[in-house]
This record gives C-alpha cells, structure tokens and sequence, in this order.
C-alpha cells in the first residue's frame, strides 16, 4: 500500500485552509497555553509543598598542591547555594560557587586544603539550608595539569595502547588470506565473538560510568542512547558508501567497505576506551606501567585481525591497510585526552554506549560472511569461532583492568 | 519541561567530538590560575581575619559574616547578659524572683550563609541566663507561642510537679498554653534548663536550652563574669553536628577575641549542651583554671586547662591571666574545634 494525501474534500471545512496554517495554528495554541500556565503560575496547583531540593553531584576533582577542586553539577529542580565547605570535618576557606547555582548549572569551588598525597579526604559542602553535598576521595594524587608534555604523554598512551596493537594485529592478514573457507568462516565467527565482547564490555563499563556522576542528563539511559544513535549513524552511513560504490564500480567491494565499517567501530570503541584510561590516569587511578600497556596490547591485537578478515580475499595497498589500522586506534588518543583534560561521567558513559552500538552495526554486517555454503549462520565452525573470539577477549581483558 | 531541555541538550551534545573539543576548552582554562600567593594554602595571611591576625586557623569563608542583628542574639553579648528578671517581696520579706519565657520558631543562621530552623526561648539560642540567689522564690511563666509541645524542665532541686517533664505536674504544654514553674533556688551552684518534651534529642538540638544560675547566699569573688553554652547545630538532620561553637555561632570570638584584662579574676560558667556527641570540653591555652563542678563547692576539685562533659554537666572555671597577649581557648576535641568551637581571649 502506499501513501497518499488525502483529497480536499476528505478533509472537510477545513480543507481550504492552506496546509502550513494547520501546521502552525495548534503550535500557536500550544505556546499560548503554555505561556497562560507560566503567567499565572499553574492555576490551582499552589506552591510546591517541602523544602527546597538540592541535589548536587561532584563531576571533577582537581588536586594541585594545596588545593582541591570540586566541580558540582545541580542536579535538582531547585538552585543550590553553597555557603561553607568542610574537608575531613573541618571548615576551609574556598572560593568559587558565590552565586546561587541554577538547575543543570555547574559551579567550580576551589579549596584550601594542605592535603596529603596518598590519604582520604572527605568533602562536605554544606549548602544555605544546611544541606551537605559530601563527595569522597578515595587517594588523594596531585592531578596532571594540562600542558603540553602532558597531552604528548596521553598521546603516547593512546598510541601504546590503540594504535600500535592494532597495527600488529593487521600482521595476520597474510596468514588469514591463505586458509580455506570453512576456516575463514570460523576467523569471521571469531571476529564476532571478539567484537560481541567488546560491546557487552563497553555497555557494562558506560553503566558503571553512568551511575557515577551526574544523573541530569540521563543517567544509564545515556548509554542506550549512544548505542542506538551510533548504530543508526553508521548503518546510514554504511548504505550510503554502499550506493556509491554500486554506483562507481557495480556490485563488487562490499568487503573493503565492512572493513572500513569495522574499523570505524572499533575506532569509536577505543575512543571510548581512551576516555577510560586519560581519565584513571588524570585521578591517579591509573599505574602507568609496563603490565598495563601490554595487557592492552594483546588486547588489542585481536581488534586488528577484526579488521583484515573481511579484506582477506583482496589485495589492498598498504596505504589503505595503514588508513583502517589509524581510523580504528588513533581515536584512543583522543579519547585518553578527553577523558584526562575534561572527563565528564555522562559524556564518558554516552561515548561508552556509542562504541557500544558501533560495534553492534558491525557484527550485523559481519553476520552474512559466516554463512556456509548451506547458508547456516550457526553451524558448529561459526559456534566455535564466536566462543573462541569472547574466551580470547576474556583472557585478554583479565590483563587489564582501568 | 525537564525533559524538553534533556532532548535538547542530548541533541546539542550529539557531534561528539565538538563538544569534547569544548569541554577540553573550558575545563582546561581555570587549571593554573589558583594557587596562593605564598604557595601554602590556609597560611596565607590575607586569607581571613587579616585585620587582626589569626589567620591559618579553620574558619568560615571569608569575608562573610553571620548576621547577628537578624538572628536577634550576638554572641559577645550574651555572653556577659544575665537575666535578673523582676523581684517582688512577700509579707514576710522573701525574694520573689519572676521571668517569662517564650518558645517559638525562629530561624536563625548558625554559620555564615546557612540557616537553621531553630526553636528558642526568648527568641535567642542559648536562652536567657536566668540568675537568682539562693534561697529565693522562683517563679517562671512559660509560654509555648510555637507550634509543637514544650516544657521547660529546671536542674536544680524542686518538687517532681515543677520539674517539667511529660506527664508529671502540668507536662507538655500544648501550642497556645502556658503553665508557671515555681520553686525555691536550691542549690547554689550553675544549673541549666532545656525542653524535656520528646523527642527529646530534637528539641534540645534545635535550641530549647539556657543557663541557670543560683549565685551562693554569700556571694562570690568579684570577677569578670562570662557564660559559654557549648552547642552544636545538626542542619542536614543526619543526628551529627555540622558547626560546633560555644553559644550558637562558631569561630564568633575569634573575630574580634573576647576582651578581658590582666590579672583580674575571670569566671567562665560553662554548660554543654551539646546533642548527638557523647562528650564535649574546654581547653584553655596558656593558663590553667580552677574547676568547680557544677559550681556547687567552694572547693576547686582541679587546677587544670582542660575539662571534659556529658551532656548536662557544667562546671565553674575561674583563673587569672599572668600575661597580655591572645590566647586560644577551644574544644580538644580537634573535629569540634575545626568545626567552629574555637576562640581567643585577647589580654590587655
């Protein structure tokens, strides 16, 4: 069936009207009905009953010496005004925070506090109800400062950790170009195994991050969000490199575009993986160390066979195997200076989500080339390729931890 | 509406890494620009009470103050205010002594920027200092003008029907009621009163309690005379104290210090009132005192510069200061003093 505007006379009296006046008339309506709510402050409904609701998260510390920074976002329906803050139960002088602190607002408060590195400290801001927004650190560590040496380490981090691993990894390509098709079936059904991991990981980790700090913008719904936008984004964008490549050169290369497509997947998902450490590193959770960087390493490795099964039946230049092999680590750089300059709970969970749903828009594309000649997706080669790709991701992750 | 805006900044965050670009901006920005300017934090002399000095010691943000005209009650005042209320004489010549209290519902700010529902007698926390001879007849009216029960319950020795208690004499008095407590002024020594209604802890934490004091038939030793109620204010409600202070406002007397002179007596009577802590105390720098529990001997039991109390204990602390100069006096317990029970007597 297909759909059709209905005929003037269907329509009625009001079908001589022109159409963009019925668009707009029920808008005006709206707007005036709104505004009369807004005017005459909700006739009927009285005051809200209770005390003012305060609710502030704590977003970002800073640690420098002598100070500790605390960046709040209101969270609540009710501005926040903050008129003393304590450390370890005791009154300290800050400054920031003079203004009354409006719904979704933030406000930086810095505090004079001749803090110890490697103790607990506990913050108490306590608001002008008397109200306290505590907030805990756990170790106290003098936070990096943002200068340039700094983001060259994040950016050596990111390059440790995303680019180089993957870049090894893609070394398997001559190896996965030579073994028969069942085999390659069970390598694809490894890749998904290894990419279904990743996502189930990322959502968990943007869970976890979500329900850390603020929950004005979502919370865990964030998460879900990123996913679904991410997966809708890059099927859009799939069909479109699709078409254009039917267009130029008829039906062959679909594999060179799953390729990019992957790449582009595990790339969002290091970018969010980046965000995860810069910001440990930045909070001092985070041991930079030798164990660290390998563990992420052979991690990572498997992303970049990920990426090579696909093209195994071509022969792609080595510039366009170096394009995938960035496109899919360097986002770990900028990830690991976003998560240490400016980490931010609910971009870092949304991110997370993004990645997640990424991943998932690739192993949907990924799927078909399982298939064996019968045209069975989970025959026991593809069953013992998925279980193996998660068994390696398992292991691997064990490695890790951030 | 909320979720109006919640669509709105989701969609306004969805280019992904423009708004981390813009988040690298802004968070990067403030990063250098807050450091002290001798580079120790809490020891910079400009940071509070420059004007006189004490500075690197816990206090209040700077340059606020509580409004002590709005609370209706300033520290340095009440602290030497003793209410003598109004005497009569009865045929056979006896002291009648008679004051009024008031409960109500006030709101007061307890630190600088932070307001408390209190509840008070006479419209200040502490309440009067109620102060009488021994051997008088006493006889305070009691009005309850707030919207909750309340009694008044004296220490001190009187008939069970006077003690102010629930259920015993005229208990509770009810919103709109008053009752007249009437009893002799025995013994002599420093006594308190607080509301006895329950829940207890609560009316006593929100500030129904004051200082009585029966003065001993002889008199004491001239002095300069000073009442410090030890208290504390739980303004989030989670029964544990958020300011500590010695009557209501802390850090209040180490800026200006309380005045006293060199080599002349001081008396302290000092009460703890103090809810959800078990203990409180008095630390005297400099100096020792000579503490007279609950004022009722004539003996001192201790030279010493520091005391412990209960809730409800209270002691006479009287010494003379051998030298001019500020001297610190403060809880020992450090989180109290930190958390505003601390101040100086300045020697001149």
């Amino acid at each position: 069936m297909e759909a059709r505007g209905a005929t003037r006379e269907e329509l009625g009296p009001l079908g001589r009207l022109p159409a963009w006046l019925l668009w707009v008339v029920p808008l005006v309506l709206i707007a005036a009905a709104l505004g009369a709510l807004a005017v005459f402050d909700g006739p009927g409904l009285g005051d809200r009953r209770g005390p003012p609701v305060e609710e502030l998260s704590v977003e970002k510390t800073k640690l420098t010496p002598g100070t500790i920074e605390v960046t709040v976002r209101n969270d609540g329906p009710d501005a926040v005004t903050i008129a003393q803050a304590q450390v370890n139960d005791a009154f300290v002088q800050f400054s920031g925070g003079e203004q009354p602190i409006g719904r979704l607002d933030t406000a930086t408060v810095r505090l004079q506090e001749p803090w110890i590195e490697g103790q607990a400290y506990e913050i108490a801001l306590l608001t002008s109800t008397g109200g306290t927004i505590t907030h805990a650190i756990d170790v106290a560590v003098e936070s990096p400062s943002n200068d340039l040496s700094f983001f060259g380490l994040m950016a050596l981090l990111g390059v440790y950790v995303g680019v180089i691993p993957i870049a090894l990894g893609m070394l398997w390509l001559p190896a996965v170009r030579r073994i028969p098709p069942p085999w390659l079936r069970f390598v694809m059904a490894l890749t998904i195994g290894l990419l279904g991991f990743l996502a189930i990981d990322a959502t968990l980790e943007g869970f976890d991050l979500a329900g850390e700090g603020s929950q004005a913008f979502g919370g865990a719904s964030l998460v879900l969000v990123g996913g679904v936008v991410s997966f809708l984004l890059l099927s859009g964008v799939s069909e479109w490199l699709e078409q254009r490549r039917r267009k130029l050169s008829g039906a062959a290369g679909s594999a060179g575009t799953l390729a990019l497509l992957i790449a582009v997947g595990i790339g969002l998902h290091n970018l969010g993986e980046g965000v995860a450490i810069g910001s440990a590193y930045s909070a001092g959770a985070l041991a930079l160390g030798v164990f660290l960087v390998i563990g992420f390493a052979i991690h990572n490795t498997t992303e970049g066979l990920a990426i090579v099964t696909p093209i195994a039946g071509q022969r792609p230049s080595l510039g366009r195997l170096a394009v995938l092999g960035l496109v899919a680590g360097v986002p770990a750089v900028f990830g690991a200076w976003i998560g240490a300059a400016a980490f931010n709970s609910s971009l870092a969970a949304f991110l997370f989500g993004f990645g997640a749903g990424a991943i998932v828009q690739v192993i949907v594309q990924l799927a078909p080339s399982i298939r064996d000649e019968h045209g069975r997706t989970l025959h026991h080669g593809a069953v013992a390729g998925l279980l193996t790709g998660m068994m390696i991701m398992f292991a691997t992750g064990l490695l890790v931890t951030v | 509406m909320p979720s109006l805006s919640r669509r709105k900044l989701l969609a306004t965050s969805l280019p992904v890494l423009g708004g981390a670009a813009a988040l690298i901006k802004g968070g990067g920005a403030p990063a250098a620009a807050e450091t002290s300017p001798n580079g120790v934090p809490g020891h910079d002399m400009s940071a509070h009470g420059g004007a006189n000095g004490l500075a690197g010691h816990a206090a209040f943000r700077d340059g606020r103050q509580v409004d002590h005209t709005a609370n209706g009650f300033d520290p340095h005042e009440i602290q030497r205010d003793f209410d003598w209320g109004k005497t009569r004489r009865t045929a056979s010549g006896r002291v009648v002594r008679e004051w009024e209290l008031v409960a109500a519902e006030q709101e007061i700010e307890v630190a600088p920027g932070v307001k408390f529902e209190a509840w008070t007698y006479n419209q200040r926390v502490p309440g009067p200092t109620l102060r009488a001879r021994e051997g008088e007849r006493l006889r305070i009216t009691f009005i309850n003008a707030s919207t909750h029960p309340h009694t008044i319950h004296f220490h001190g020795i009187h008939p069970a029907e006077m003690d102010g208690v629930p259920g015993v004499g005229a208990g509770d008095i009810a919103p709109g009621k008053r009752t007249v407590y009437e009893f002799d002024a025995l013994p002599a020594g420093l006594h308190l009163y607080h509301c006895h209604a329950r829940p207890l802890a609560e009316h006593i934490a929100k500030g129904l309690y004051g200082t009585f004091i029966i003065d001993p038939k002889e008199g004491r030793e001239d002095a300069d005379e000073l009442v410090m109620v030890i208290n504390g204010f739980d303004t989030n409600f989670d029964r544990s104290n958020e300011v500590y202070a010695a009557n209501s406002i802390g850090f209040a007397y180490m800026d200006p210090p309380i005045a006293v002179k060199k080599d002349e007596l001081v008396r302290i009577y000092l009460v703890n009132v103090l809810e959800f802590d078990l203990v409180n105390s008095f630390h005297l720098h400099g100096n020792l005192f000579d503490y007279f529990p609950t004022g009722t001997g004539r003996q001192a039991s201790e030279l010493t510069d520091t005391v412990m109390l209960c809730q409800g204990q209270r002691g006479i602390l009287e010494w003379r200061f051998a030298y001019p100069g500020d001297y610190m006096f403060h809880a020992h317990q450090s989180e109290f003093t930190e958390l505003g029970w601390q101040g100086f007597f300045r020697v001149k």
